[in-house]
Parts: C-alpha cells; structure tokens; sequence
C-alpha cells in the first residue's frame, strides 16, 4: 500500500505483479542491449560464457558484470556467501530474468533476453533450490514431461490417436523409465512425485532436468538437507551424469565438501560481483574469499 | 464549453463514488493480494443499510443534515461489521489455501450477498429517501450542480483525507502499511495481523457503504443487484491507478468516471450509443492489462522472483 | 483388436445409444417405453451443460487458469450460427435439397452452422486468449469476465440479431446432436489430457516457472486450451440456440458462466468425470428442488428453485471451505484413480513430509545411487 510511488524493489515479493511469473521475467526489464561486437566477444571453444553481466532491480545491483566461462564437459563451481547472487545468476542463465546490460553466450549464440523454453529447447536444464516438482503427477509424469522439447506428437495425432502418437508417447515412457532406472527411482513411477522422501525428490528433480536431453545442465544447491553421506553419493551421482551423459554441469551450492569434492574449477561471487576464480585448491586458500565468507 | 464543465461534473462525481469503492478493493489487495469480489456487494448492503436506517429512524419523513449524517454513519457501521464477518468466516480459513480456492470463495460470497438481497428484498428497485432537500446550483453559466453531488464531492474528499490520515499518521495505519509489504515480516514484529487485516476491511467496506448512501442520494434507485457492474468498474479503477497503490485508486476512480461520462456524452455524435457505457470501464481496463499493467501510479520495476 | 475397429465400435455404440434413447423420448417410444418431453429437455441440456463444463474444466481445471467468461463465448457460437439459419439457411437449404435431399440438406445446413459457431469462437477465444494469459489468475479472471460483459453489450447493440428483445431461431437441434457432441466434446479433452499437450498444460497448472524450464511454452499452451476451450463452448452455444429456439443475451451473462464453474468446482476442477457429475447436478438440481414444497420466508412464499442462486453460492462457499477440491478432485472415476493413490513411505508421516523439508532419512538405496540399466 504505498503511498509513494517508488515500491522499494527488494521487498516487491512476487505477488505485487499481476503478470504470470513466466510472463513477468522478460518483459518489464528497462535494460539496454550491448549490441557492438557482442557475438565477437563470444568465446568459441566455451560452452558458456557470460560477458559483463549486470542486473539490477531498482537500486539494488543484484548482479555486477559477471564474466562467467564454462568450459564444454567440466565441472563449475559457483559459490559465495547467502544471497551473493547465485540463484539470480541462474534465473539469469536460464531466462527467467533478462539483464540489465551485458550478455550470455551458450554454444557461441546469443541467449540473453530469450525465453526460458527456448533456452531451454536449446539445451540448457536445472534444478531448483527450492524443489519444484509437480505435485499431481507421477513420478513418471513428472520426468515426461520433460520430454515435451523432444516430442514428435502433434495435437491431431493426440486427439485421434494416429499410430504415430502412441509410438511417440511409448518411446517417450521408454526414456523416461530408463533414467528412472539409472537413478534407481524406476519403482516408484506411478507413485505421486511429492509424496517421495526429501532425497528422491531432489534425484527426482535432476532426472527431470535429464529428460529434456541437455548439454548444460544447472544444479542448484543439490545437497541442501543431506547428512555427510548422502552428500557423497551426490557427488558420485554428479560424477556419473556427467560421464555418461557428457554432459556439462555448472553448481550452486553451499556444503564446501561437495564443492571441493567434485568442481573442477570453481567461482566465488559476493554481493553479484566476481571475487575469485580458479582451481579448488586455489579457491580454498584464497583470503578474499575467506573474507567473504567469514566477513570482516 | 458548458456541456463539457457539466460532464466534466457529472463524471467526477460518478468517478469520487469509484474512487471510494476502488480505494476498498486497493486496501485489501495491498494487504492480502486478493482480489475482494463481494466488495461491490458491500456498497450495495450499504445503500440498503442506509434505507432502512432512515426509515426506521425517521429521516425518510424529514430532511435534515444530521439525518443524513446518521444514516451515514450508521451504514458505515454496518458495512463494516459485515466486512469483517465475511473475512473471519469466509476468507480467513481459505488463505493457506491456492490463490484461486480464495478467489473462488470470493465469488461465491459475492453471488451469495446479491441473492439473499434479492431474495429478502425482491428484485425491484427501492426509492432512498431524500434526505437532505436538493437543489440545483449553476456555474460557469449553464453548468448545473446539484446539491447531492457537491455532498458526494464533499463527503469523498472528507473520507479520503481522512482515510490518508489515518494510514500515514496512525499506529495503525503503520502497521497497515507493514502488512501490506511483507505479511510475515509483520508478523514477526509482533503485529496482530488478524486484526489489521480485519481493521482494512472493516475501513474498505466503511468506505464503500459510504459511497452506496451518496450514490443513493444522488440516483435514488437502490436495488440488489446495483453492486455488481459498479463494483467491477471500482475495480478497474484500483487497476488503472495501480493496484494497492491509495493514490491510484481515487486516480483511477475519477479517471473511469470521467472517461465514462465523456464517452456517453459526447459518443453519441461519433456514433457510439449510450448503452455501451459499461463497456468503456472494461475496455480501458483490458488497455491498461495490455500496455501497462502496473497501471498509472504502480511502478514498472523487474521483481526479484 | 486392433484400434481402429475398436473405434469403430465405440462410435457405432455411442450412436446407437443415443439414437435408442431419442426413440424413447418420441412419442412411440422404444419398444413400448417411452419418456416424455420433460425427461428429453432435462437430458438436453445436460448434454449442453456436460459440453460447457468439459470444455471450461480445459482451461479452468487441467490449465489452471481462471476463465469465467465462458458464457460470453457460447454467445459468439449461438449468435454466429443462428445469424446464418435465420437469414441465410432458408435460402441455401431449399437449393441445397434438391442435390442431396430434404433430410441431408437440414443435416448439412445444421454442420456448417456449428462449424461456424465453433470457428467464429476460436478465433474471439484466440483475440482474447492472447492478451489475457499473461496476467495472473485474479486478473485473468476478471478480465475475462470483461471480455464476455464487452461481448454480450456488443452483441445486445447488433439489432440484426435482435438486440434486446431477442432472436427467433429455427429448430435444429435434438438431443442426437446434443449427445453426439457431448460425446465428441469428452473424447477430445480426454484424448487432449492423457497427451504430451496435457501434460504440458498440467505442468502449467502446477508450476509455470518449472514448466517452463523444462521447454514449455507456457503461453502458446495456455492460449492453445482457451482457443479450443472457448470453441466447445460455441459448439455449445450453437445446440443451445437451435434447441431454445430463442435467443436473448439474457442467457448469456455472467451468472450463466458462475453456473459453469459451480458444475466444475463440485465435481472437482481437475476431473473430466467430475465435470459430467457436476453438469449433471446443477442440470437436475433446480428441477429436484422444484418438487420440494415451498417455504415462507421474509414474508414471501418461495419454491426452492427460486432460491437456487442462494444455494449455489452457499454450496460454492461451503465446498471452497471444506472440500475445494470438489467431489472428485485430479481423479477420474473408475478409471486409474485407485492406481494414483498417493502412497507415503512410513517415515514421512511422522516427520510430515513436505517439498523443501529437509529430512535427514535413510533411503535404501543410498548406497548405490547410480546403478546401470539392467537388460531386461
């Protein structure tokens, strides 16, 4: 109920806006595009790269000319302290924001300002922090619909039922059981995707995130509320994934033993700026990053 | 020059009764993001409040100022007390529930007030009695006013400035405002939300019986279902002004009202016939959703998800 | 079997059973038995209200977003058509009988009637769709109710269609027609629901933002099911028309969609059996409360079906604070409704699992989290 008309943009929460959060993300941006030599300044042989990403909303400078380059079939790392930014940057990969200034490269295009299904048709998926199943549907359902980039079916074939529909709809089951399998979730299928453990749930979210047949695939804090061990198998399991799906995997996340255990290079933000970048070891040792952490 | 002063009044006085309704339905969207489909209803029950107050009490036989004060007051009162009633029993045991279960309730709140108003009262329209003798003033030459609208002018602007006090100056207006930005954080800072939420809609339905009485005084014909078009107008109001903004809403009221007012008097000559009056209030509220959804007043400002 | 034939023998089984059921309600009856006009005005407008209701729970109940001017499109539908067989059919169907015959010329006439009715709705559920679904539930719904005020005033100013004293309407339709589209209307939302479509629209319903990160295009989707939503319903309109024989825009306010969505949101907005069950109630209901003897309240006597708008909005009211899910919730009856049962493993309970919750639990299979596939 403010009487000015200024509305304090960090406390606006998401039910100010009478658009859909889907709809709300790139539309209401007043940013500039950075158009002079954009796609010259795209790395080649990275897979993602980010260029002097900036967003701001209102005052608050949430992220600030991150340069970002993840190289094809690693393993990234981005850490920082409670809200550095790490989830913005995310949303900000995955389209559900659209930058300020700067821009976003996947695969040499582009991406920045672009909807979050066509970045996603385009081969980057995540996780969500805060897990984001859908509650009515099944297990199985619920990586289905994942499939839907890769779906051949056009609405004729599934309001009549041509052969070709239930080739697709077979094929499509056939994927998602096998991922199931893999994950070891396969017996839970028609079992409600809510109603699993907090652990599964969250392999139930990365499985998800698998069927849409992604190049990059985003984590976000996937260790969040596992004891020691299951952190380990975690970091197994991201392993894994990325083998044998050749697969690269950028992570947000928190547990420091993870982190280290399974990054192969790591990048520290604080406060949306870019402190650190380097190899765990490094990262470990360096004392701008313990000072965020610790603060002073 | 004169038919435009005239419309011009005639149209702020339809818009100071939206705005009064708008105000409502702003208050209690800042507070709980819901979207109160039974407040048009209220302004009804707050018309026939009045009716029957100044039947019962005696005014209906003889205009008088403090009749009509009175008879103000009282709906206000009632208004209210029903407002509250409808949050405590109706929308407080849905708010943990989907947004759309709660708009739904509203919905079924709204048609239950119009049918049980149609039941109890019939259909047909009621006269209001005059309350206070009218009569009609000129300006500007062949501009009339009319003594019940210089009352809705008069006693809008007084309700709205106290209500601007009220919010900016009170302890309770404060913590209105601490509600309206972050529900929990309130909470936690030991604000009774229950109350305040009840106390916004006791001052929202107040606001709207009070605009149901001045429209009754100015159009005498009050019946059942006199809510429904008027309140979905007020309601596009608080859109075009920029929901939960309290500016907004008393902008967005004398906005529709005057647009509507110029639409009807002046389409006739570009070929629009007065029965499209309704439709303006919407089509203006479907421009607003397409080009600026945060309407005029509400800010444009990428939200953090 | 294969499918083909299988289908075959559904459509043969519908037909016959809706075409039995016509006999009975003629004045023969079927083999002796025979309901009255009564019984095959009530099982009309079932029919209608089954297509209205199917049609809405499309975009209210599988989409989740809140549509509540589906009377405003049955307006384009009934109006659409019925402009053509007042004013053109009675030119068009003489000509057309002497190629195919009085009975297939009326039959034909009545299809290209629906098919405009049905398109003429799909494009205004388009032009409104468009704009709308961005907006968030409350907003889309109120907009939508200002889409069909805005429509109905239009269509109340066209005098050519009869503006405020309303439109004669010859008589097409039965309760054949009736039946055969309620039928249509089911198979094609089922058939749309157990799909990639509907599990991409589900997904919406669900989780736009989750939806949309997996590849969906939230909009298109949502705009694809007011399109064919809004369609049914001018399918709809269209029967209505030419079974009312009379149109005013008085049928086609917003109590008339409020009607709508307490059929589905007492079935359960999720559930296409639940849409016919509250088709079906709503339809009955006024005529049960009709037998009723009256009641004398506030001085006045009433019959139970003048009060019925009360009990609505009390029933809305009450199935909002008890049971918002409706009667049958997401499930479908008799189909894998006990299968879906959401089963919770035993540790959950205490613990009162939700999303987000972390909980420190054992899972078997914890140890190896990463099996191969075996071959099977």
């Amino acid at each position: 109920m403010s009487g000015a008309p200024e509305h304090d943009a960090v406390e606006a929460t998401k039910e100010d806006s009478i658009l859909t959060e889907a709809a709300r993300t790139t539309r209401s941006s007043s940013g500039s595009d950075a158009t002079e030599g954009d796609d010259a300044r795209a790395n080649g042989d990275a897979n993602l790269n980010t260029n002097k990403c900036t967003i701001r909303f209102g005052g608050l400078i949430a992220v600030n000319e991150l340069n970002m380059n993840v190289r094809e079939g690693e393993i990234y790392g981005l850490i920082g302290p409670n809200g550095a930014g790490k989830t913005t940057i995310f949303n900000l990969l995955t389209g559900v924001y659209k930058p300020t200034s700067g821009a976003i490269y996947f695969q040499g295009k582009r991406i920045d300002g672009l909807r979050p299904y066509e970045i996603a048709s385009r081969g980057i998926s995540r996780t969500f922090q805060n897990i984001r199943l859908f509650p009515s549907m099944s297990v199985l359902e619920n990586v289905m619909t994942a499939c839907h980039i890769h779906a051949k079916q056009s609405l004729f074939d599934a309001v009549v039922r041509t052969p070709r529909f239930g080739r697709d709809e077979a094929e499509h089951r056939d994927y998602c059981l096998e991922l199931l399998g893999i994950f070891d979730l396969a017996r839970y299928k028609d079992e409600g995707g809510t109603s699993l453990p907090y652990g599964n749930q969250r392999r139930l979210e990365i499985v998800r995130a698998l069927a849409t047949r992604p190049k990059l695939l985003l984590l976000d804090e996937p260790a969040a509320g596992m004891n020691p061990s299951e952190a380990m198998d975690l970091m197994a399991l991201i392993r894994k994934i990325r083998d044998r799906f050749g697969l690269t995997i950028l992570l947000v996340e928190h547990n420091m033993k993870v982190v280290m255990g399974v990054c192969e290079r790591i990048q520290v933000v604080d406060y949306g700026k870019s402190i650190a970048l380097g190899l765990p070891e490094q990262i470990k040792n360096d004392p701008k990053v313990i000072e965020a952490y610790l603060g002073d | 020059m004169d038919t435009f002063v005239q419309q011009l009044i005639n149209g702020l006085t339809i818009g100071s009764i939206y705005a009064l309704l708008a105000l409502g339905y702003t208050m209690v969207y800042g507070i709980l993001r819901l979207i109160n489909f039974a407040h048009g209803d209220i302004y009804m029950v707050g018309a026939f409040a009045g009716y029957f107050i100044a039947h019962g009490l005696g005014f209906a036989a003889q205009p008088s100022i403090l009749g009509f004060g009175i008879t103000l007051l009282g709906s206000m009162l009632v208004a209210a007390l029903i407002g509250m009633a409808i949050e405590r029993f109706a929308y407080r045991p849905v708010r943990k529930y989907a947004r759309m279960t709660t708009l739904i309730t509203a919905i079924g709140v709204s048609l239950l007030l119009e049918n049980l108003g149609v039941v109890i009262f019939g259909g047909a329209p009621r006269s209001f009695p005059q309350l206070l003798e009218n009569q009609n003033y000129t300006l500007f030459g062949n501009a009339a006013i009319s003594k019940s609208q210089i009352l809705i002018f008069s006693v809008s602007i007084a309700l709205m400035l106290l209500l601007q006090w009220i919010i900016y100056r009170t302890k309770v207006g404060t913590a209105m405002r601490a509600v309206s930005f972050n529900l929990n954080s309130a909470k936690l800072m030991g604000i009774n939300t229950n109350l305040i939420i009840a106390f916004t809609f006791a001052l929202g339905s107040a606001l709207a019986a009070a605009g149901g009485v001045l429209t009754a005084q100015y159009n005498p014909q009050i019946y059942p279902l006199m809510g429904i078009i008027t309140g979905l107008k007020a309601f596009v109001a608080a859109v075009l002004g920029g929901i939960g903004n309290i500016p907004g809403a008393v902008l967005g009221g004398l906005l529709i009202g005057a647009a509507e007012t110029f639409v009807v008097g002046y389409g006739q000559s570009v070929g629009i016939p007065s029965t499209y009056r309704d439709a303006v209030a919407f089509s203006i509220l479907i421009l607003v959703l397409l080009f600026r959804p945060a309407g005029l007043l509400g800010s444009t400002v990428q939200e953090k998800v | 079997m294969p499918t083909f034939v299988k289908r075959l023998l559904f459509a043969v089984l519908v037909i016959v059973v809706l075409l039995g059921l016509n006999a009975m309600l003629s004045t023969q009856g079927l083999f002796g038995f025979g309901l009255d006009d009564y019984y095959a005005r009530l099982l009309t407008f079932i029919g209608i209200n089954i297509i209205l209701a199917v049609s809405l729970n499309l975009i209210n109940g599988f989409t989740g977003q809140f549509s509540i001017g589906h009377a405003g499109f049955m307006a384009i539908g009934a109006y659409v058509s019925a402009y053509l067989t007042v004013y053109h059919a009675p030119n068009w169907e003489p000509a057309l009988a002497g190629v195919v015959g009085a009975d297939a010329a009326h039959v034909l006439i009545f299809v290209v009637a629906i098919l405009a009715g049905g398109l003429a709705t799909a494009l205004a559920g388009l032009v409104v769709g468009i704009p709308s679904l961005r907006l968030r539930g409350d907003y889309l719904a109120i907009v939508t109710l200002g889409f069909a005020e805005i429509i109905r005033i239009v269509i109340l100013n066209i005098d050519k269609v009869g503006g405020a004293t309303g439109l004669t309407v010859p008589g097409y339709t039965n309760f054949v027609w009736v039946g055969i589209f309620a039928v249509i209307t089911i198979v094609v939302v089922h058939n749309i629901v157990r799909s990639d479509t509907g599990r991409a629209l589900v997904s919406i319903r669900e989780d736009e933002l989750a939806a949309e990160a997996m590849g969906i295009n939230t909009t298109r989707y949502k705009v694809l099911s007011f399109v064919i939503s809004s369609a049914f319903a001018g399918i709809a309109g269209v029967l209505f028309a030419h079974y009312n024989k009379f149109l005013s825009t008085a049928d086609f306010t917003f109590l008339r969609s409020f009607e709508i969505i307490i059929m589905i949101v007492l079935g359960g907005m999720g559930s296409i059996t639940g849409a016919i069950l509250g088709a079906a109630v709503i339809t009955i209901l006024p005529e049960a409360l009709r037998q009723l003897p009256t009641i004398a309240l506030f001085g006045q006597e009433f019959n139970f079906a003048d009060l019925r708008l009360v009990i609505y909005a009390a029933l809305l009211i009450v199935i909002m604070l008890t049971r918002p899910q409706g009667v049958l919730g997401t499930r479908e009856f008799g189909m894998s409704w006990l299968r879906r049962a959401q089963k919770r493993p035993a540790g959950d309970e205490a613990v009162g699992a939700s999303p987000g919750v972390p909980i420190a639990e054992r899972d078997a299979t914890k140890n190896d989290p990463v099996k191969e596939v075996e071959n099977k």
